[in-house]
């Protein structure tokens, strides 16, 4: 009896849910989405793989490659913060669900005027 | 009269979170109650030795989801303790909004969880829309919805400028509203009475002796609340623990509800009062010595027990959540009850067993 009023409303009212994935919503400014590097700007330091409590980053100095396995991320952006040339960011939206678990790697391409 | 002795757990429909309880019941009435735990330990303690003692705060904050940034506060006022930090004092507002804000959602999920136990499904969703509100207030101020990671040691690492202040006001007086609206549905209906009152009864004495916390204790006539020792910005703001005195079901549901408005109230004069200034302080050197960090959850009080050697990792860290001191009294409700009434009573201590475990 009590509902009665709110049931009406509810009635009256548009849907409380939106149709995912047909209508999304726009992200917040700076949420904590994917992680992804501009691996131009990288240095290889290493940091962010120190950092990382879920040990989820793998970085090779030699090879010039940064690899992340976005299934062990916990989007906590530590690495983000740590960065000590700011390569890292997040996007705002999360990881869309894949079928196989992959690594995402990243490897710098040598510059043509780089000395040798 | 025959014993029979029933199974309940670890799947239960009930339960979110694998319990076992084995009872023993003679003509449907509870005779004697034995739980089982470890079936989502995960060994996050141990995890202490080999991850340092500032990646440590983002493995607390997945002790439990729905008290994320409690651990992470909790953990990190022990390691500031340990090495002598003053929080600046807009940190510890903030600290106080992020958690006040922690304890509205987690108090709407846990009447939405009891409506649905007795089988009120419109009112569980009633609930939970409401609470949406809160989850993004959370994702939006600290880039999570659920995990808020916003505490690091010496402070914190966001901060809620005018316009989102603003927002969030706003916000929490449409939540206040609308939960004022199921005020008379939770509190007042013929059903819901006849399902919650004068059962389960955790007489004043009991709950003192057995250990409970937080709301289960304080529905019980006890006003204990962690946050009256003054961690945070806690000893600035004006309130006092919501106490009821039946220490029956009933009981347990008008304290939680009722927290969710001193909740509101002490997010308004936070922002009231709260500073301008720096967000954070950076930490010197490394913890040394142990300490005992305690602090208020939506469940009650947790405890950390932390140890260092003056290395970058701790010697020792123990953490004691609340639904593990709710147990024992939960064991002392159970018998002479109705097996009907078991998927409630357990669900008035508002266990969180993976918070348990660890």
């Amino acid at each position: 009896m009590f509902m009665t009023k709110t049931v009406l409303k509810n009635l009256l009212t548009k849907y409380a849910t939106r149709l995912y994935p047909f209508q999304t919503r726009e992200t917040f400014k700076d949420v904590k989405g994917e992680l992804k590097i501009e691996i131009d700007k990288c240095v290889f330091c290493g940091v962010c793989k120190m950092r990382c409590p879920s040990q989820c980053i793998g970085v090779d100095k030699k090879g010039r490659s940064w690899e992340v396995d976005p299934f062990a991320c916990v989007y906590c952006g530590i690495c983000v913060d740590a960065c000590p040339v700011k390569c890292l960011y997040q996007e705002g939206m999360y990881k869309a669900p894949v079928a196989e678990k992959h690594m995402v790697f990243h490897a710098q391409e040598e510059k043509a005027d780089a000395p040798t | 009269m025959t014993r029979t002795v029933l199974p309940f757990g670890p799947q239960h429909p009930v339960l979110p979170e694998p319990l076992h309880l084995t009872l023993t019941i003679e003509d449907e009435i509870v005779k004697e109650a034995i739980p089982k735990l470890g079936y989502v330990h995960r060994g996050l303690e141990k995890l202490a030795e080999i991850r340092d003692h500032t990646q440590m705060i983002q493995i607390v904050e997945r002790v439990c989801g729905i008290c994320s940034t409690l651990h992470a506060m909790c953990y990190c006022q022990g390691i500031e303790a340990l090495m002598n930090v003053e929080v600046p004092s807009r940190a510890k507002y903030l600290r106080v909004v992020w958690a006040e804000m922690h304890r509205i959602h987690s108090h709407l999920l846990w009447l939405g969880l009891f409506a649905d136990a007795f089988g009120f499904e419109s009112l569980f969703m009633q609930f939970w829309r409401i609470r949406e509100r809160i989850m993004d207030l959370q994702e939006a101020t600290s880039g999570n919805r659920v995990i808020v990671s916003v505490n690091v040691v010496g402070g914190v690492k966001r901060d809620i400028n005018k316009e989102t202040e603003k927002w969030i006001l706003e916000t929490l007086d449409k939540v206040a509203r609308e939960v004022n609206q199921l005020k008379t549905t939770i509190l007042d209906d013929f059903t819901v009475k006849q399902r919650t009152v004068g059962i389960g009864i955790l007489s004043k004495e009991k709950a003192y002796e057995l250990g409970a916390a937080g709301p289960t204790l304080r529905a019980s006539g006890i006003a204990q609340d962690m946050r009256q020792t003054g961690y945070a910005a806690y000893p600035e703001l004006d309130f006092s623990p919501v106490i009821e005195t039946n220490g029956d079901s009933y009981a347990r549901t008008v304290c939680r509800f009722n927290e969710i408005f001193q909740a509101i109230d002490l997010i308004r004069q936070a922002f009231a009062k709260m500073p301008e200034g720096e967000l954070a302080v950076k930490p010197k050197g490394l913890p040394k010595g142990e300490v005992v960090s305690r602090v208020e959850q939506p469940r009650g009080e947790v405890l950390y027990y932390l140890k260092a050697d003056g290395t970058k990792f701790l010697d020792r860290l123990r953490i004691r959540t609340p639904t593990f001191a709710n147990i024992p009294p939960l064991l002392d409700m159970l018998p002479g009850c109705d097996l009907a009434d078991v998927p409630i009573l357990i669900l008035t201590i508002d266990p969180c067993i993976s918070c348990t475990e660890r």
